[in-house]
């Protein structure tokens, strides 16, 4: 049962607290969705996801069950509990305003009105000043639906596609969150279009981590961090 | 391979294992950074010395030219998606900027919980930036590159710390395309195998 369920429109900026034991659902209502996502330590948001830590603690380039994100404090913001998807990109960042305009051209509010286009970068900077922090606060964040594979080359490919109609994935926050989400495309996405997908979230109650806990226990980095964060939260 | 000497650098410095240099780079300038005695990690970040909120971005980097590794003819490009530096010269043949730099808490989470005391290149960062004519915080630290780290990512998305593939004297060369701070930690890591447990000292230099 969630406690709360909402659609986000294509191509909007989001915010939410996001309580320790409950899990956030992100859903792809259509299919081709992308979610950039930041994470923050409520209490001290000068605490954040940090993208090099959660991938060199597991080893990865990639994230999905069984992973969790690191902050930069080497304590587990959430936990990947489950996916539908497989796979979802760390590695690529966002679309600012001129990225997004040079691909899409533009498409302004006095004309367009609510239709008009948007970016990631901004809506990040709005959700970070509706907090009291800013544009020095944002960093790499998580693509969630998308897919970019690295070659042997070290060259990186975007695989359309990813995302289903109706893939989801959870992540249980092992800590107070203070989470910024946005539907805006994925920058390496080549579809010309002006096409963000919503995306529908549920927050509920979280499974008590279990003694067996796959997240915790996928490898020993993540029980040490899991350690870190049960710690911090005594 | 440059041709530029040493004896003509306007700066030149030896930055030891464990200790940090943070130095303007003028636009134009050229700025080289030598392993001295091959398979160190230099950790670097890169600010607009004049809106450092304008910083270097690993992803932007990554992005703007579809490939994971930094070597001759990168952009090293800010989070205002401008050119900061261009790599010019590479005898290394590629740098890591994904394995972001080491802390006493990622510390913990790689090698043990108990391992919190020990030096790292955070602590080295935030040494540096506590003097306040920088106007830098916690928060401007964000993933830095590794010059002269070998860490690879397979197409199955696992990304692995491979043995260095620098050596004594490789160096890596840029040219600055806007006036720059750099802040660089010459990393202390002691539980790594990747040099040999083993830090040890790099030379910067700069010409006009």
């Amino acid at each position: 049962m969630s406690l709360w369920q909402e659609t986000i429109h294509g191509g909007a900026g989001w915010s939410l607290l996001l309580r320790r034991g409950n899990t956030l659902r992100l859903e792809d209502t259509e299919g081709g969705a992308n979610v950039g996502a930041l994470f923050f330590n409520k209490d001290f948001p000068v605490e954040r996801y940090n993208m090099p830590d959660t991938l060199k603690a597991q080893h990865t380039a990639h994230l999905t069950k069984g992973f969790v994100l690191y902050s930069d404090m080497g304590r587990v913001l959430c936990s990947i509990t489950d996916d539908s998807c497989g796979w979802h990109d760390p590695l690529a960042g966002h679309n600012d305003a001129a990225a997004a305009a040079a691909k899409y051209g533009e498409a302004n509010y006095q004309k367009h009105r609510n239709a008009w286009h948007r970016n990631t970068r901004d809506n990040f900077v709005i959700e970070a000043e509706k907090y009291g922090l800013d544009a020095r606060d944002l960093g790499p964040n998580v693509n969630f639906f998308s897919k970019v594979v690295v070659d042997p080359d070290g060259s990186m490919r975007f695989v359309p596609g990813n995302s289903k109609v109706g893939d989801f994935v959870d992540l249980r926050a092992e800590m107070d969150l203070l989470v910024f989400l946005d539907t805006g495309q994925h920058p390496l996405d080549p579809n010309p279009k002006y096409e963000p997908k919503p995306v529908k979230f549920y927050v509920s109650k979280s499974d008590p981590v279990a003694a067996d806990d796959l997240c915790r226990n996928s490898r020993p980095e993540n029980e040490r961090g899991f350690i870190n964060t049960e710690r911090y939260c005594l | 391979m440059s041709s530029r000497r040493p004896e003509d650098a306007s700066y030149s410095a030896v930055v030891n294992a464990g200790d940090y240099w943070i130095h303007e780079i003028k636009a134009a300038q050229i700025f080289r950074i030598v392993d001295l005695e091959g398979n160190q990690a230099v950790d670097t970040l890169f600010y607009n010395a004049h809106d450092t909120e304008e910083r270097y971005s690993a992803t932007d980097t990554i992005a703007a030219q579809r490939n994971i590794y930094l070597t001759t003819g990168t952009k090293l490009m800010s989070t205002f998606r401008k050119s900061m530096l261009t790599i010019i010269d590479d005898t290394c043949g590629r740098h890591d900027t994904l394995g972001g730099a080491c802390s006493a808490e990622s510390n913990q989470v790689r090698y043990a919980v108990d391992k919190r005391h020990m030096h790292a290149c955070r602590d080295s960062f935030l040494r540096a930036i506590a003097d306040p004519k920088w106007k830098l915080s916690k928060r401007d630290i964000t993933a830095n590159i590794n010059f002269f780290m070998n860490v690879p990512v397979t197409p199955e998305g696992k990304l692995t710390f491979e043995d260095g593939i620098s050596e004594p004297l490789k160096y890596v060369e840029m040219r600055a395309d806007m006036d720059v701070l750099c802040l660089i930690s010459n990393c202390p890591q002691l539980n790594n195998p990747c040099n040999a447990y083993n830090p040890t000292p790099v030379q910067v230099l700069i010409w006009d």
